[in-house]
This record gives C-alpha cells, sequence and structure tokens, in this order.
C-alpha cells in the first residue's frame, strides 16, 4: 500500500504519476473540446437558420435586422458565459485532482 | 478638418503614455521586473491591460470602415476576435502560464528542448510583431493627417518615438499600466460619440441607410466568382487560432500570478472585449446613413473619424473628432507597444543578450541592450509602413492572424495536449505551416485580390494551412518516435498540475 501523497509519484514522474496525469489530462481536455464543439455548433447555427427559415434574413427587432443582433450583439454575453462555465469546471477538475493527490 | 482640439487630444494620450511609463520605470529594478512586472499583477488589471493590449488600429478603425463598406460580414471579424480568448482559454490559457516561461521561443525551447525550433520561433515572432506594427503606423498616420493635415509620415513617426520611449524605459511593469489606463481611454473615446451620434440620429426620424440588400444578409456572394461562406469560416478560423499564436497576447499570461488566475483574468478579458464591440456597428451603420456611398479618395478606415463633423458641425463635431483621435492614438500607441515589447525581447535574448553578456556580464548591460533593441523593433517596421501601399488596416492584421494560426496555434496546441510531439515533428509542422501561409498570403497582396476558388484559398488560407500543418507535425513525430524530448514527462506534469499540489523537482520558481 502506498504511504505517501500521490504528488511525490508525480513529481518523480513514476508509473503511478503518470496514470494520475493521464487523468487529469484526458479530463480537461475532454472539457476543451466540448466548449469548442459548443462554439462552432453555436456560430453554425446563425448560417443555417438563416438557409433554412429565409425570413429570418430580413426580420427585424427593435429596428435592428436579426443577423445584426446575434453577431453584434448576442455572440459576446454567449461567449463570456462560456467562458465563466469553463473555468469553473476546470477549477473543480484540479481541485478533486489536488484533493486526491495530497492524501497522504 | 484641422482642429487644435484634436492636436491637443492626441498630445495628452502621448503624454499619459509617457508619464504613465515613467512611473513603471520608478519600480522596474531587476531584469524579470522588465519582461514580466514580477508577475504580481491582479486578474483584474490583467485583464484591463490585455484588451488594452489587444485593440489596435484594426479595432478602433478598421472594423468600422469595413461594416461601413462591405455589411454584416464584416460582424464576422470582431466575433472571431473575441471568441480567440475563448479559445485560447480552454486549450492553453493555465498551462502557458504554468510552464514558466517568458516568451514563445521560450516556451518552444522549454518543451522541445531545441535550439533550431527556438530560433525559428524567433524568426516567426520577430515576422508577425512587425507585420502587425505596420498598420499601426500607417494608421497613426491617416489618422493624424485626417485630423490636422499633417504630411502622413508625421503620424507614425509620432507613435514609434512614443513606443520606443515609454517600452525602452520601464519594459512590461511600466506597459502593464499604461495598456490597463488605454483600454479605458478606447473605451470612452468610441462610446461617447456613439451616444451623442445615436442620440441625433433617433432626433432626426431615424432614416434608415440606403443601401444594397445583400449589405445587411450574411454570406451572400458579391458575384458569381465570391465564395463567402469559405471566406468567412476561414477569415474566423484564422482570428480564433491566431490570438493565441500572436507574440504580444501570450507574452501577458506570463504575469499572471498562477494558472487559475490566468484563466480568470481570461474571462475578464472576454466580457471587456464584448463590450468594446457593440461599438464598432454604430459607426458602420450610422456612416450608410450619412454618406450613401464612400465619396472618391477616401479610405472606409476613416469613416470613424469623418464622422462627427459630418452630421455635427461646430464645436460638439469637433469635440467628438477630438475625443475619437485620442482614442485612436491610445489604440495604435497600446498595440504598437505590447508587439514592440515582445519584438524587443526576443532580438534582446536572442541577438544582444549573448554578445553583451560574453563581453561583461552582469544586469546593467543587459538592460543596456534591451533598450538598443526597443529601438530596432519600432524602426524596421516604420520604415516598411513608409514603402509599402496600406491594405486596409483590418485586412493586414487579419494577414498576421493567419501565419500566427497556421505556426504558433498547432505548436501550442500539440506541445500543450500531446506527449508524442517530437522535435523533428514540431519543426515540419512550423516550417510548412509558415511557408504555406506566407506564400499564399504575398501571392495575394503582390498580384491583387483574385475571383474563384484560387482566390479564396489564396487570400484566406488559415482553413487549409492550419490543418496541412497539424498533419505534419502529427504525421513526422509519428514516424520519428526516437526524437520526442527526453522530458516530455516532467514538462506535461509543470504544464498540467495545478499549483496548489506541492511539486519540489517539477515545478519552475519564478
Amino acid at each position: 500500500m502506498h504511504a505517501r501523497p500521490v504528488s511525490r509519484d508525480l513529481d518523480e514522474q513514476t508509473e503511478l504519476g503518470d496514470v494520475y496525469l493521464e487523468g487529469l489530462m484526458r479530463a480537461q481536455l475532454r472539457l476543451s473540446v466540448a466548449v469548442v464543439a459548443l462554439t462552432v455548433v453555436g456560430l453554425a447555427a446563425l448560417p443555417i437558420t438563416l438557409l433554412l427559415v429565409p425570413a429570418t434574413r430580413t426580420i427585424t427587432i427593435g429596428g435592428v435586422p436579426f443577423p445584426w443582433l446575434v453577431l453584434g450583439v448576442a455572440v459576446y454575453p454567449a461567449a463570456w458565459f462560456l467562458a465563466r462555465w469553463y473555468t469553473r469546471q476546470s477549477e473543480r477538475i484540479e481541485q478533486d485532482f489536488a484533493e486526491v493527490v495530497d492524501a497522504p | 478638418m484641422s482642429s487644435p482640439l484634436s492636436v491637443a487630444a492626441v498630445a495628452l494620450v502621448c503624454l499619459t503614455t509617457l508619464v504613465v511609463g515613467a512611473l513603471g520605470l520608478r519600480l522596474s529594478r531587476r531584469t524579470s521586473d522588465f519582461y514580466v512586472a514580477g508577475r504580481t499583477v491582479s486578474p483584474r488589471l490583467n485583464a484591463s491591460a490585455i484588451s488594452g493590449e489587444y485593440l489596435s488600429a484594426a479595432s478602433f478603425l478598421g472594423v468600422a470602415g469595413l461594416i461601413y463598406d462591405r455589411g454584416v460580414d464584416m460582424l464576422w471579424l470582431p466575433v472571431g476576435y473575441t471568441l480567440g480568448y475563448l479559445v485560447l482559454l480552454v486549450v492553453v490559457a493555465a498551462p502557458m502560464r504554468r510552464s514558466g516561461a517568458y516568451t514563445l521561443p521560450d516556451f518552444a525551447e522549454a518543451r522541445l528542448g531545441s535550439r533550431a525550433i527556438r530560433l525559428v520561433s524567433s524568426l516567426l515572432v520577430v515576422g508577425i510583431g512587425w507585420l502587425y506594427l505596420v498598420p499601426q503606423f500607417q494608421g497613426a498616420g491617416l489618422t493624424l493627417t485626417l485630423v490636422t493635415g499633417a504630411p502622413a509620415w508625421v503620424g507614425g513617426f509620432v507613435v514609434m518615438v512614443v513606443v520606443a520611449l515609454a517600452v525602452g524605459a520601464g519594459g512590461m511593469r511600466s506597459i502593464t499600466f499604461v495598456q490597463a489606463v488605454q483600454y479605458w481611454i478606447k473605451v470612452t473615446a468610441l462610446a461617447v460619440p456613439a451616444f451623442v451620434l445615436l442620440a441625433l440620429w433617433f432626433r432626426s426620424g431615424s432614416p434608415a441607410p440606403q443601401v444594397d440588400p445583400s449589405w445587411s444578409i450574411p454570406l451572400s456572394p458579391s458575384g458569381p466568382d465570391d465564395h463567402p461562406t469559405y471566406r468567412t469560416a476561414s477569415t474566423v478560423l484564422a482570428l480564433c487560432l491566431g490570438t493565441m499564436g500572436l507574440p504580444h497576447v501570450l507574452v501577458r499570461y506570463y504575469t499572471n500570478p498562477d494558472g487559475v488566475g490566468a484563466r480568470r483574468t481570461t474571462v475578464t478579458v472576454i466580457a471587456l472585449l464584448g463590450f468594446f464591440y457593440l461599438l464598432p456597428p454604430v459607426y458602420g451603420a450610422l456612416g450608410r446613413v450619412a454618406y450613401p456611398s464612400l465619396p472618391p479618395g477616401v479610405r472606409s478606415d476613416t469613416i470613424v473619424l469623418r464622422l462627427p463633423e459630418t452630421v455635427l458641425p461646430g464645436l460638439g463635431g469637433q469635440l467628438l473628432t477630438a475625443m475619437l483621435a485620442g482614442g485612436a492614438f491610445a489604440a495604435f500607441l497600446s498595440t504598437a507597444s505590447g508587439l514592440a515589447m515582445s519584438v524587443t525581447g526576443v532580438i534582446d535574448q536572442e541577438l544582444l543578450r549573448p554578445r553583451v553578456t560574453r563581453m561583461a556580464g552582469g544586469d546593467v548591460p543587459g538592460i543596456r541592450g534591451f533598450r538598443v533593441a526597443a529601438i530596432l523593433a519600432v524602426v524596421i517596421p516604420y520604415g516598411v509602413s513608409r514603402v509599402t501601399e496600406p491594405l486596409g488596416l483590418a485586412t493586414t492584421v487579419g494577414l498576421a492572424f493567419a501565419v500566427a494560426a497556421a505556426t504558433f496555434a498547432p505548436l501550442i496546441m500539440l506541445g500543450v495536449w500531446w506527449r508524442r510531439l517530437s522535435t523533428w515533428g514540431a519543426m515540419a509542422g512550423l516550417v510548412v505551416g509558415g511557408t504555406s501561409a506566407t506564400v499564399a498570403i504575398g501571392w495575394t497582396i503582390a498580384t491583387g485580390p483574385a475571383g474563384g476558388w484560387t482566390g479564396a484559398l489564396l487570400a484566406s488560407p488559415a482553413m487549409w494551412a492550419t490543418p496541412l500543418a497539424v498533419t505534419t507535425a502529427v504525421l513526422v513525430s509519428l514516424a520519428t518516435p526516437s526524437r520526442i524530448p527526453a522530458g516530455t514527462r516532467r514538462t506535461m506534469v509543470r504544464l498540467h498540475t495545478p499549483e496548489r499540489v506541492a511539486l519540489a523537482r517539477s515545478r519552475i520558481r519564478d
């Protein structure tokens, strides 16, 4: 049985440390890929909507055309929310990781 | 449109930059202060500084001009500039901070342990930095000419001198304060006139802009030979990936206290940029109301500066123009100083420092070399800006993004996330990506925009050049497993392990 924290295995690059590192990187990468995928889907949604529902090309909301509202305004709060969500999730992954590897 | 108010505003912005820079000088003592402000910058200050540095002539003048000229599709540009930080956040922000490196070449060498890759990265930093500096000087020239009637060389010359003084005097510490102040100068200078112009527009009965339907419908082709969907998608990809590869952007992540701080800083950056980018479309659309078509001999880059005095003749218009001219100079100065800082760092470390150390050694000659490097970093692109014909501010900046997206972006992404990246693979990716992007862009600049697929592929190369670079790096790495750097595992531990986990051997102390 291991009587010392895993962080020393990480530091000394033992096989065990490597397994933990692999797990951390995979969890972080999965989160990052999810954010990028959401971004791509979000961006592609606009041209697809305009193509499938031609009325949205010229419809105006409060005097501003719909495509202008999406690209000029709505994108920015959406990006901010996504960024904040990512930051919280990745901090949680790191906190869980730290608790596991620092436990004696 | 000569106005003493505009001259006063430009002079005030230049003086503020120099005074705040001088305050930083009194605080900078050690060499590490010159590069990374001693790594004690708080996320909020750092976010203002990053945004201040990032919003250049292209964002302040160029985007509104392009929206005026070509309509809704140009709204994708600020979207791409902002999403670049989202991609940067999820791919590299925290690992890059944890790498403990000062500059992109430092990171490349630390990760791959190769002097040759360090050298190629250094050349790329200087190349991308200079390409990005040229439009800042050109923007300064056309702004000063428009508002004071001064000859075209004066504006760029003023920016060059102020930047060389600010960078050479205090290095990164002073630049951090300067950049943070300049974000707020820029937002105010663009927002106040925008609200006044909008109010005047409402009072005059909100006349609709006289435009072609294709101006306000996304992705409508301008002719049978145009491929707007490819063009737009490739440009957005270049901006999203290019941001992380811009030398003046990543260097600022080294001033965060830790990886978590680097992420929080980026979230605030996205908010600050998003707020700023609400403004340029106002100028683009109101520009169409005031000028249904571009007057002959007028560049669309000057629409922002021309609008107030067209709509509001007299003192009010002059005041607003003066604000915009001051804000535009804040944009040129902040981006140019950030770029000059990075290019200076590379010239100092790669060219001057080794020689000076061999001759004398110690800290003081190091700082003298830094100042010589600061002058070299700005004089050469200023010379280039005087002999090349301006392409349009946002277009030239887009080229720098495309080169960064095809070179540093693959290197950083694979370097941070893929353990099997070999030295040869990384080098092959840099060379293939760099060559193809440079040739495509050089061809477009030399022969002018061509129609059809050839023209589209060459003018917006990111969509094929970046995947080509990544594929090359991966295939060559898989073929040369013996060239995987010996320290890869230790580097990965350092890049990804949170700071709260104590690592005695893997961590690099600041």
